[in-house]
């Protein structure tokens, strides 16, 4: 960490449409370790977010516990925020979606955050489709309480110091979340931010639960030889099988790319690109996309892009069918219907 | 593109933007720092090294520092990089125990100054500590050339001038004062190793219109100025009219202010922003109610019976055409009335005592051929610096022509050839003192520039001599100080250390780093996180980084040197090390010329 303040130097810096730089998406210095992947996460996510021109006062950040859960304080300063108990940010961002539906949601945890005391949540998150980006970054350590093996760490990764071996088998998120029905699945890597903002780009607009797992590497506890989440090990191990890019409804495809590019149209026009490195991948095959994403596995290979996508899935409030005005903005007249009603409505159980 | 080698002094020297366009490379963020630790001694002896002139520069240099400030990219105003000399100069103890030795034993050499400026003055100042003995020559009872007869005393006072002089003088020059070199022949004759011309540009430039001859009114600006510092003039007119609008220019118009003049109007054929005029100097006459008049171009003097009446001008309108010239066109003709006309519009180098036959060749503009390293003329042993050399310029340029001339009449002096001398070294040491701590003060201020206090408008008129600036007060420099950026502290990338973590790229404020695979410049630029603004600057590639051989790209032209990516990196591959610049001077060379001969 740092004892300075970053300076504010807006001198210059572009704007986006919103008229705000990038500067303005930005948090409070990072307490973390230096080299922490989880700040370079922190970066992307404020490109993202200032790409996509939202304004950062209609984005709702929550956290859990652990190093990752730290970070939405290091983006989106006019955020609003909340940082919950470990493994409860998928309730508190349900609760808050159902009340709001009109914020971007982005929940930040991490392996330990997700994989161990908040996997149940983490699963029925996915299942009812909250509308969120759910950024998992994962470092395969227990961080903050100095390193030990973690959900998400691979058989046969050694303890930094004392020689440890780990004999547990991991839970892969990605695998997890397809299995649960995940309608957006994308696994990304802190150390390629060319590839990292235009998946979490993609993610935020996706209409239902985006994970984005995210290889963050443990700068301090798990960045050694005997690790399988160590930047050296990612880069050279990590095969991109789908790049994804976000594409405003108002631009054009260039059409020079439209060749092997596959597009989706969201629901407000923009479009998803993807475009596939391996031909015979399908990105839409949940079934497919599990075998594929083993398969590399097997062949110690950390497949990375957009993996699986449905864009026909209904979120949360499609399957409630409640209305398009959030809860929070209806009229107490509409919102609660009154004693008269509920006796009507229980007097239809009897 | 190749990787950037660091160790070239020229790749940081370029990134001090102070250092790197003053001509006579002061170290600023240096002093600047000496400063803030209450060094003042330290801080004026640091740019007497390099300036020899720091309580006069801290008033009156045209700072080519400031508009080259890089705080200027950050917000609107440079750092106070002059003013902040004179504090060094105000609160420094007296200096002169800390001077060279001057050796009681002289080397044999007879070095002959014409002319007792600046450029002379430190050539003496370089040359005595070598033995040398300098006979300086001077046509005024007073020495300081330009500096005490061309920049009035309110903005320079005496006191100040006499006493850097003297510091000079005191070493051990023979000040011939009152004695004007009549003809440069005459004076090879006598037993001179050497002979420095600084004489500076003393011819004003006259303006020939109708009306010219016919009245004693009009007045040569720097001819003025003389008459006025030497107290040869002490009245001026109610209605003045300045022609021109360089800094003489607004010399001659405050001083036109507290000799009596009451509506005086500066006269400038172009509009706003084609001013020679230096920024600030523009300011501080305004700020005292000159008016100035854009658009009008001189036609001619009326005087009626001997009588200046005023002047007639072309009143123009301007256009920039196809191929971005300006163009005039002409509505009217104006009459302005005035009591007196200074005239403003340039001044020259003149050699009548030159005298065309002794192997000094003068170009089609009858000036000197001067080499632009050596200040050598064609004749050897026979140099020029200050004006005389390349017409009119600053005071700054002329202390550097100095250092250079003195060089050269050293090797001159020695047998060696003049043009082969030291070049530039650099020191490049590291500025950790623990985890995140470095010996120098790398937190960001985001304070605005400190405005310079003044005299009071109605009490800096009763007197011609009244300084009109206070200086800087304590509080003033102490944030003034804060706001310097330290460029001289380096940002130094180590590629075999580098894990790219992107750690110090997300970290940066300004955003001038970015790793890529490497090609070709052109590709580069297009390609960083930041486009390039300034293709000028420097910019550095580093080796193949270990894990993707891709490399790293810094922008020099935006990074703020606040060390966070230093601070930011867990293996150390970037550091923040001073870069000293290593400036010879003829003492180095001799220095240097003494440790060939030992071996």
């Amino acid at each position: 960490m740092s004892f300075i303040k970053k300076p504010r130097i807006t001198k210059g810096l572009p704007q986006n449409g919103l008229g705000l730089s990038i500067v303005d998406y930005e948090g409070a210095m990072s307490t973390l370790c230096a080299g922490c992947g989880h700040d370079s996460i922190s970066a992307a996510i404020i490109q993202a977010y200032f790409e996509l021109e939202i304004e950062p006062h209609r984005v709702a950040k929550v956290s859990g516990i652990g190093c990752s859960s730290k970070t939405p304080t290091y983006f989106l300063r006019p955020a609003h925020g909340f940082n919950s108990v470990h493994g409860r940010m998928p309730s508190i961002v349900t609760g808050a979606n159902a009340a709001n539906r009109d914020l971007h949601y982005i929940g930040v945890s991490g392996d330990g955050d997700s994989l161990s005391i908040g996997l149940g949540q983490f699963c029925h998150a996915i299942r009812r489709n909250v509308n969120m980006l759910y950024v998992l970054e994962n470092n395969g350590v227990y961080g903050l309480t100095k390193g030990q093996f973690s959900a998400s760490t691979d058989i046969g990764s050694t303890a930094r110091k004392g020689g440890a071996v780990n004999q547990q088998p991991p839970i892969d998120p990605v695998l997890t979340a397809i299995n649960f029905g995940c309608t957006f699945v994308a696994r990304g890597f802190s150390g390629d931010k060319q590839s990292l903002v235009p998946l979490l780009k993609a993610a935020i607009q996706h209409p239902g639960f985006a994970l984005l797992d995210v290889i963050s590497p443990c700068v301090t506890f798990n960045d050694h030889e005997g690790s399988t989440k160590s930047y050296a090990y990612t880069r050279e191990s990590e095969r991109t099988t789908v790049y994804a890019d976000f594409i405003p409804s108002r631009e054009p495809i260039e059409t020079d790319l439209v060749q092997d590019v596959t597009t989706v149209t969201l629901h407000d026009g923009s479009r998803i690109a993807l475009r596939k490195v391996d031909d015979d991948y399908n990105p839409f095959d949940a079934g497919a996309a599990t075998a594929y994403i083993r398969d590399h596995q097997d062949q110690g290979e950390i497949v990375t892009g957009l993996l699986y996508m449905d864009e026909e899935a209904q979120d949360l409030h499609a399957m409630n069918n409640t209305p398009n005005t959030p809860l929070n903005a209806l009229e107490p007249s509409k919102l609660i219907p009154g004693a008269a009603k509920l006796a009507a409505l229980q007097k239809a159980w009897r | 593109m190749k990787p950037t080698d660091t160790s070239d002094p020229r790749y940081y020297h370029k990134v001090v933007d102070c250092q790197w366009g003053c001509p006579a490379h002061t170290d600023v963020p240096e002093y600047i720092r000496m400063i803030a630790q209450g060094r003042y001694t330290d801080a004026y002896l640091l740019n007497r090294r390099s300036n020899v002139f720091p309580a006069i520069l801290g008033r009156v240099c045209d700072r080519p520092c400031e508009p080259a400030c890089r705080r200027v990219r950050v917000e609107e105003e440079p750092v106070a990089i002059c003013r902040l000399k004179r504090v060094a100069a105000d609160l420094a103890d007296d200096i002169r125990s800390h001077l060279p030795a001057v050796p009681a034993k002289k080397n044999g050499k007879r070095i002959a100054c014409i002319g007792a400026g600046c450029a002379s003055l430190t050539v003496a100042n370089d040359l005595l500590p070598l033995g040398y003995e300098i006979v300086m020559f001077e046509q005024f009872d007073q020495a300081g050339g330009l500096m005490r007869t061309n920049i009035p005393a309110f903005r320079l006072p005496a006191q100040v001038l006499d006493d850097e002089i003297s510091m000079i003088v005191e070493l051990g020059v023979d000040l011939r004062l009152g004695h004007r070199i009549d003809s440069m022949a005459a004076l090879l004759e006598e037993d001179f190793a050497a002979v420095f011309v600084g004489t500076g540009a003393p011819r004003g430039k006259d303006l020939d219109l109708p009306g010219r001859q016919e009245t004693e009114r009009i007045h040569i600006g720097i001819d003025w100025l003389e008459s006025v510092a030497f107290e040869h003039t002490d009245h001026i007119g109610e209605r003045v009219l300045i022609i021109g609008v360089g800094n003489t220019a607004m010399d001659c118009c405050r001083t036109a202010l507290r000799l009596g003049g009451e509506s005086v109007k500066v006269m400038a054929r172009k509009p706003r922003g084609y001013f020679k005029a230096s920024p600030w100097e523009l300011e501080d006459a305004e700020e005292e109610k000159v008016e100035i008049i854009v658009n009008h171009s001189p036609k001619a003097f009326v005087v009626d019976g001997g009588q200046l009446k005023g002047m007639t001008f072309d009143h123009l309108e301007y256009h920039v055409d196809a191929d971005g010239n300006l163009q005039s066109t002409v509505i009217d003709e104006v009459f302005v009335a005035c009591d007196d006309v200074i005239l403003a519009i340039g001044q020259e180098n003149a050699f009548p005592w030159i005298e065309r036959d002794l192997g000094i060749v003068f170009d089609e503009w009858d000036v000197p051929k001067v080499d632009k390293a050596t200040f050598e003329s064609t004749r050897q042993g026979i140099f020029f610096g200050g004006d005389s050399a390349f017409g009119p310029e600053n005071i700054i340029w002329a202390v550097e022509h100095g250092h250079q001339a003195a060089i050269s009449i050293h090797k001159h002096c020695s047998g060696d050839p003049v043009a082969k001398r030291l070049s530039h070294g650099m020191n490049l040491l590291s500025t950790k003192m623990s985890l995140h701590e470095w010996s120098f003060s790398n937190d960001y201020d985001p304070s605005n520039r400190r405005r310079m206090r003044h005299v009071e408008l109605k009490q800096r008129f009763d007197e011609l001599n009244i300084e009109v600036e206070l200086g800087f007060s304590a509080e003033q420099f102490v944030t003034e100080v804060k706001r310097c950026l330290n460029c001289d502290i380096q940002t130094e990338f180590t590629a075999k250390l580098c894990i790219e973590c992107d750690a110090c790229i997300d970290v940066c404020p300004v955003r001038c780093l970015t790793i890529i695979e490497n090609g070709d410049r052109t590709d580069l630029v297009q390609r960083l996180n930041t486009p390039v603004t300034n293709p000028d600057a420097p910019f550095f590639v580093s080796d193949s980084l270990p894990q993707t051989s891709r490399v790293m790209i810094k922008d020099e032209n935006l990074c703020v040197h606040c060390a966070l990516c230093a601070e930011r990196c867990p293996t150390g591959a970037w550091d923040m090390r001073k870069s000293e610049l290593l400036i010879p001077y003829a003492i180095d060379e001799e220095v240097a010329a003494c440790n060939q001969k030992t071996g």
